[in-house]
């Protein structure tokens, strides 16, 4: 048996998500092979047919499985499914909006968010923002699973040599229709993927100040921006740039908490992140229990000093 | 239109969980439990729904222990119109869930399930999705927004990188996220009133249901980060920066 894993486009081509969940497949010790589902995607199938780990490309092209709609791709992976040990995804809002749906329609208990594989049924996952890990047992037969992006380092996008097969499409499911997308213009790293990030609470105190404050240092370490909710819901930074349990996960190199006071649906988002840096002026707040490095210390003279400092 | 809520009773999100003394399972002796965060969003979704004159009615269901009373009255005082408990020896997972709910929503008939993303205990994010599969419905996940008109509903959804609108015909399932809105604060009288609402339990056997289910072997605290230092200057932050070659 094989393990097939589930491609996530974007206008550049596969995520980068894709490739993780592609390095946690290949922890089945089993053949790995890419679904690739979209419209035009034979350019898309020439870039993933290289990535390393990945023996086949099974390609879906139909105008139906554009901008990934679950009740269209659905029918599919159920086609699919029998001559599969396991079915992956990455837990990026794709994925998580995706395999549930598959997995009901296959009557199999899904795991969620895995973090750590065991063996080939034996799994941990975060449960209650990341303060608990679980290890679970499933079921024989057929696993579906999401993995964190973070915690499996993505596949190299070159080395492999896939076949490709192209394979029948299952028409439009006539549910939901796709509108339109909205995406955040970045001209910064992703946040779930930057070795940098850079963030801030409510202390910031408007829109205005947290982009005039952040976004030179941000500049300088070549960061992705990412903010609490305190933050996002007082209208200072883009929904998207949440952070935690709630939001995006992330776990770079380097995070730097400006003004964050720390609450666990934060924490639950960051604490895998290999040095935590956490500038507040409030010494009692819980962040400084996570940061490696603290600061007490106003943030309005902490960015621009360190800003200078690293320029120089 | 009919509109049914799904709702979960978790403990309470500002609790720190711990594991039971064997390390088998999380402990709940003691522990402040509340309605899940996004459920409560849910519902005042729902209510908005009805006072905007597009909702006749709202049923709140919840799949659990009989403990699940609590949350159901509050989710009443909200404003639902009455609840229905499908009462299980324990709590279930989301597979199993999604087949109760199945069952009660093929004999009430809504137009609309409205449902949180996600439980904060098990942190799944599947019970919606599932649902929406078994009833062969559409589904819309993450939902900041929702809009019903002409016999479809309209749906921005929160995904990564920014926002996405799905129209979706009815009866449809949405999982809502915390931006769809500010629960209310329920006041007295109407946590009165609510005692007056009908709350009708359906024991689980009644169903004859069974689904596949994950073994727990073990929950444990994740490993502790190791103690961090407090610096006092910007230049000591560099240079500790510098040596853990985080900074170039």
């Amino acid at each position: 048996m094989s393990v097939l894993v589930i491609a996530e486009l974007d206008s550049h081509g596969i995520k980068a998500a894709t490739r993780s969940a592609v390095s946690a497949a290949a922890q089945f010790g089993e053949e790995v092979h890419l679904l690739l589902a979209g419209s035009d995607v034979a350019g898309i199938a020439t870039q993933a047919s290289s990535i390393k780990g990945v023996s086949k490309i099974l390609l879906a092209d139909a105008a139906e499985y554009t901008h990934g709609v679950a009740e269209n791709l659905t029918p599919l992976l159920v086609t699919l499914a029998p001559s599969y040990s396991a079915i992956v995804a990455a837990a990026t809002s794709f994925g998580k909006n995706l395999l549930p749906r598959a997995a009901a329609l296959l009557d199999v208990a899904m795991v969620s968010e895995v973090i750590q594989i065991i063996d080939a049924t034996t799994f941990v996952r975060p449960m209650y923002a990341g303060n608990l890990n679980a290890t679970v047992k499933a079921p024989a037969g057929l696993r579906v699973l999401t993995i964190r992006p973070t915690v499996f380092e993505a596949a190299a996008s070159e080395g492999g040599a896939a076949s490709v097969e192209t394979i029948a499409t299952t028409g439009d499911a006539g549910k939901a229709v796709w509108v339109s997308r909205d995406l955040v213009q970045l001209d910064r790293p992703e946040l779930a993927t930057a070795n940098v990030v850079i963030s801030g609470g409510r202390s910031l105190g408007s829109a205005e100040a947290f982009k005039a404050t952040l976004t030179p240092l941000a500049d300088v370490l070549g960061a992705a921006i990412g903010a609490t909710r305190a933050a996002v819901d007082a209208g200072m930074a883009p929904n998207d740039s949440q952070v935690g349990q709630t939001g995006t996960v992330v776990a770079p190199d380097l995070y730097i908490a400006f003004g964050v006071s720390g609450a666990a649906q934060h924490v639950g988002g960051i604490k895998d992140s290999k040095v935590i840096v956490a500038v507040n002026h409030d010494a009692d707040a819980p962040i400084f229990q996570v940061a490696d490095y603290g600061l007490v210390a106003d943030l309005f003279t902490v960015v621009p000093e360190l800003t200078a400092a690293l320029k120089g | 239109m009919k509109i049914l809520v799904h709702i979960k009773r978790v403990v309470d999100y500002q609790i720190r969980p711990r594991p039971t003394q064997d390390g088998k399972d999380v402990e709940l002796t003691n522990v402040k439990m509340s309605i899940n965060p996004f459920d409560e969003n849910a519902v005042e979704g729902a209510v908005r729904l009805k006072e905007a004159g597009i909702a006749t009615e709202i049923v709140v269901v919840a799949v659990g222990t009989a403990a699940n009373q609590d949350v159901l009255r509050h989710a009443l005082a909200m404003g639902a119109d009455r609840a229905i408990l499908v009462e299980t020896p324990a709590i279930v997972q989301p597979l199993e869930a999604a087949k109760y709910l199945k069952a009660v929503t093929e004999r009430e008939a809504p137009q609309l399930v409205l449902t949180g993303k996600q439980a904060i205990d098990d942190d799944a994010a599947e019970t919606a999705q599932m649902l929406s599969a078994l009833l062969g419905w559409p589904q819309a996940t993450f939902a900041s927004q929702i809009d019903i008109a002409d016999g479809k509903a309209v749906v921005v959804r929160e995904i990564d990188g920014g926002q996405e609108t799905l129209s979706l015909p009815l009866p449809a399932v949405v999982s809502v996220d915390l931006r769809l809105n500010e629960p209310r604060f329920i006041k007295l009288p109407a946590l009165m009133m609510a005692k007056k609402k009908p709350i009708e339990t359906l024991p689980a056997a009644d169903f004859a249901i069974s689904a596949p289910a994950l073994e727990l072997l073990a929950i444990a605290e994740p490993p502790a980060r190791k103690p961090g230092k407090i610096l006092n200057s910007v230049a000591e932050l560099v240079a500790a920066l510098r040596t853990e070659k985080v900074l170039p």
